[in-house]
């Protein structure tokens, strides 16, 4: 069994950055039919999103957000042993984005750092091996960042994607204290649906060439696409998430020999306005304890869970609050999480670039 | 159940007002979609308890066929 438990080991703080760039979507009109945009807004629930500038990137987005939580939580830089960056929108192909974020953010040369590659189950996966290292006993204080911009990963003219993803990222800043209690995470895989989230060219198996970049009709709805850019099966994404996102709920549940109703907030990732109401419907929960940022940032892939924690949670985790985490997408990959946010800072949320 | 199935169709695609029988053939309804798909697998798991592949949606043309495949996965 996948299941992992950790002791006081937790999040002392959270940071977020956005773009200062906000996209309208009723007004995304270019490609399609306003009335057909209004359609999908209101199904979706994804009222703005907001879209990095052509320079920036997703570690732009995380250095933003380091910087103030380190501020904010004054945090000695030479404490910091560990740094993991967690994205699929990495500044290069090599090297790791974790290492060019050590010596821009001027951490010392004995930090540890690397990347992970993982969607919107990667939070959560991150947060793992974070808890993990820092169990061990030897690092004093670890960053998790992790930033996406997928806006940039889906075709403007292919309606069933265009109008979903967003561009973000957080910093977290995780430490050992006996002020924090147990943890539980539960990490699944399923690689026999990876086509159903897919950017095809641009590794080694599939390269980009003059091919990859050729826009073309990708199905019997018109809908237009490159292989340089993502696609996704909706339907059986969906299916997918109804099928094992509850069996997974019990089951993180019942590790953490806890129940629903000792709960305080359940932070789902952030795919759409009606996969997660039906999540929340299909899981009975009340939905004044499932915060939602999905209208304001959309998609933001693995950013959404920290994201929604940043933006709906400040100023309500004071004290000791139960939260359960539970990201899935891409790959298929898919973790929970129950922990205490034990006084847990919430910065004020950064906005990077020009509007 | 058969009702039950039309009705749960017609919430789906939002054609109250149209008759609607197992021998259509759904995916040419002007109201079929990506959006009417993700509402038609919410509404069988919902009220029937299966899921349906996109698959199946696929290889399908008739609400009979369809209304065959809720069946027998129950």
């Amino acid at each position: 069994m996948p299941l992992l438990q950790f002791d006081q080991v937790g999040i002392l703080g959270l940071a977020a950055a956005v773009p200062a760039n906000k996209i309208i979507n009723r007004d995304y009109t270019e490609h399609f039919p306003a009335q057909d945009v209004a359609e999908i807004v209101e199904k979706t629930g994804i009222e703005e999103r907001r879209f990095a500038l052509k320079d920036t990137c997703s570690s732009d987005l995380c250095y933003a957000a380091a910087e103030k939580l380190i501020a904010d939580l004054k945090i000695d830089k030479d404490e910091i042993d560990l740094l993991v960056f967690v994205s699929q929108t990495p500044d290069y192909r090599m090297p790791a984005t974790s290492v060019i974020l050590q010596a821009r953010l001027g951490l010392s040369k004995q930090t540890m750092a690397f990347d992970l590659s993982l969607g919107c189950s990667a939070f959560v996966y991150g947060l793992s091996v974070v808890f993990s290292m820092v169990q061990s006993g030897q690092i004093r204080k670890a960053l998790l960042l992790d930033g996406e911009t997928r806006s940039r990963a889906y075709h403007p003219k292919d309606r069933r994607v265009a109008f979903l993803f967003g561009d973000g990222g957080i910093a977290a800043v995780i430490g050992k204290n006996s002020k924090f209690g147990k943890s539980f995470f539960s990490l699944n895989t399923d690689g026999n649906k990876e086509d159903l989230i897919k950017i095809k060219a641009g590794g080694y198996r599939y390269p980009s060439s003059t091919e990859t970049v050729k826009e073309r009709i990708v199905d019997d709805y018109g809908n237009i696409s490159t292989d340089e850019h993502g696609t996704m099966n909706g339907g059986d994404v969906f299916n997918f998430v109804i099928q094992e996102i509850p069996v997974d709920f019990k089951r993180i549940l019942a590790f953490a020999g806890t129940e629903k109703e000792a709960i305080d907030y359940f932070v789902f990732h952030q795919a759409n306005a009606f996969m997660n109401g039906y999540l929340a419907k299909k899981l009975k929960l009340p939905l004044e304890r499932v915060p939602s940022s999905i209208r304001e940032f959309g998609n933001t892939s693995s950013v959404s869970i920290p994201l929604t924690i940043v933006s709906q949670l400040q100023g309500k985790l004071s004290g000791n609050k139960k939260l359960l985490l539970s990201g899935f997408g891409v790959g298929m990959s898919w973790a929970s999480a129950v922990m205490d946010f034990q006084d847990c800072w919430i910065s004020d949320m950064v906005e990077v670039g020009e509007e | 159940m058969e009702e039950k199935f039309i009705n749960l169709i017609k919430e789906a695609l939002e054609i109250e007002d149209r008759e609607v029988s197992l021998t259509d053939k759904f995916k040419e309804f002007d109201e079929w979609d990506s959006l009417a798909l993700l509402t038609l697998i919410a509404e069988l798991d919902d009220n029937f308890g299966v899921t349906i592949q996109s698959e199946v949606f696929e290889n399908i043309t008739t609400l009979q066929e369809l209304f065959d495949h809720v069946k027998n996965d129950q």
